[in-house]
């Protein structure tokens, strides 16, 4: 799986094709791109806030999925690179996978897109694409199923490493539904990579996928413990929609066990952050005072999550690019 | 990458940013500019824009450009894998601004570097400082002060080597056409 991964989101000298999985990627790209995304966290602030990068460049948001906040942080990421930008929300049940998506595909193909992203319900759709997409076109994936969110995750460490400056030594806690989160998959493998000291997962039994171990953390069933000297906290959403049966006894008890508080954070180092993907379920993952306080950087995530989207949209348009230009000699 | 041979050691250089610095001095004094703010552009530009900064005594501090999401060749070579965020800490608007770089060569660096300063605002105007004007001009750009025009040929190729001590060197052209090269900064 990993190899197969490298050799579709890498071309021969390492430059990012597509971004599908932060799997099969090592720390020198990750760095890379965290690097670009600080040379555009500048851009937002200027008079004009747009650089000429991807100008007549299309990009196409293909959503099969609803998504507020990352649909329009990576409209706004293309829209600041001049790119021309096209908005699908396609409903997924309307559609029945495979040729279906094909068709979408070479649909937009032949109005000469340049790049896709894509959310999906179903893990693997972004991969799918990317194998089946012409050359030249770059394929970002926006989340699939439980798979993988790795923008989200680049984000994430965008914003820790703003905070923080370094990976080694951090001691992290991811906090919540981490089974149905690809988030926390694609954050866990990003932190690994980075080489922070350790990563904690924090949920009760049923919350958390059978194989947790051997993504590369520590478990915790115990709040207090688990968020005990740690310099960064990464509270998750509770996927309500992907939930059935009782995996939860109710919100309330959620909270009191799981829930952020300002008493639990106190337990952190004293220079701790506060992250969330958004939206946050006030009172249920964490209490508002919390998520509203000095430690929290939620809406920074948001700010950075455009410069990281700039960064990953104009690498793999670039290496597109030249990879045109290879076949057209 | 081989090959290099040192065309002018570290004090010719000093002494040429003294000479720069004497004829930016007189410019400005002949256009009446009071204040002027200073940019240089990534890497041997800063370097090059620091000294003159001090010489100068501007009063406002040194600003920094990296062109590289402004580059014409993107589309050709993709990304550069080292981009550094740009740094203007003072409004340009209304401002008279000396760019600053090392070598002047197909003029489409300083090209990028107007698009990229305007989109900060307007200038009241721009003046070009380059340590070296060689030959091999692709657009119609030309610097207001320079302290060295070699005589070089096409294949040659000139680079400020730096921070300290500053020097130049002379060795075959580079093109950026892979991530091992070294990024062909005379644009």
């Amino acid at each position: 799986m990993s190899l197969s991964n490298k050799a579709l989101q890498l071309d021969d000298e390492q430059r990012l094709l597509h971004f599908l999985t932060i799997d099969g990627l090592d720390r020198s790209i990750l760095t890379e791109i965290l690097d670009t995304a600080e040379g555009f966290t500048g851009v937002s602030e200027r008079t004009i806030k747009k650089v000429p990068l991807c100008r007549g460049k299309v990009v196409a948001n293909l959503f099969f999925e609803n998504s507020t906040r990352t649909r329009t942080t990576f409209e706004l990421a293309a829209k600041r690179l001049s790119a021309d930008v096209l908005n699908l929300n396609i409903s997924a049940s309307a559609t029945s996978k495979g040729e279906t998506l094909l068709d979408t595909l070479r649909n937009l193909e032949a109005m000469h897109v340049d790049m896709f992203i894509v959310r999906h319900a179903t893990s693997g759709a972004a991969h799918f694409i990317a194998q089946h997409a012409d050359p030249g076109v770059g394929v970002i994936n926006a989340g699939d199923g439980r798979h993988a969110h790795p923008t989200q995750a680049m984000l994430d460490m965008f914003t820790i490493r703003r905070h923080k400056g370094e990976f080694v030594g951090l001691r992290v806690a991811i906090v919540g539904d981490i089974l149905h989160s690809r988030v926390a998959r694609s954050q866990i493998l990003a932190l690994n990579t980075l080489g922070v000291s350790e990563v904690r997962v924090v949920a009760p039994q049923t919350l958390l996928p059978s194989d947790a171990r051997s993504l590369g953390v520590h478990v915790y069933h115990d709040f207090d413990e688990g968020i005990r000297d740690v310099d960064v906290i990464i509270m998750l959403r509770l996927q309500k929609e992907r939930m059935r049966g009782a995996m939860l006894p109710s919100e309330h008890e959620y909270f009191s066990l799981y829930g952020l508080t300002e008493r639990r954070l106190a337990l952190a180092k004293p220079d701790a952050i506060v992250m969330h993907p958004g939206p946050i379920n006030r009172g249920v993952e964490m209490d508002s005072k919390v998520a509203d306080g000095s430690k929290s950087v939620i809406l920074q995530q948001v700010s950075y999550g455009i410069a990281i989207r700039m960064a990953i949209i104009s690498m793999v348009i670039g290496t597109q690019n030249q990879r045109t230009q290879e076949v057209a000699v | 990458m081989s090959d290099n041979t040192t065309f002018m050691q570290a004090d010719g250089v000093e002494s040429l940013i003294d000479v720069m610095a004497g004829k930016i001095w007189t410019l400005i004094n002949d256009k009446e500019i009071a204040d002027p703010l200073m940019v240089g552009i990534r890497t041997g530009g800063v370097w090059l824009a620091e000294r003159l900064h001090q010489e100068l005594g501007l009063r406002d501090p040194l600003g920094t450009l990296d062109i590289s999401f402004y580059r014409d060749d993107f589309t050709r070579i993709g990304m550069n894998p080292e981009v550094h965020p740009s740094d203007l800490p003072i409004p340009v608007d209304d401002r008279h601004i000396i760019l600053v770089d090392d070598v002047l060569h197909t003029g489409r660096t300083i090209r990028a570097a107007l698009n990229e300063i305007f989109d900060y605002g307007r200038p009241a105007s721009i003046t070009l400082a380059t340590l070296v004007d060689r030959s091999g001009r692709e657009l119609p750009i030309q610097p207001d002060v320079t302290g060295l025009h070699p005589s070089l040929d096409p294949d040659q190729h000139i680079t400020l080597i730096g921070p300290e001590p500053l020097g130049l060197i002379l060795g075959a052209k580079t093109n950026r056409t892979s991530r091992g090269d070294e990024q062909d900064r005379d644009a």
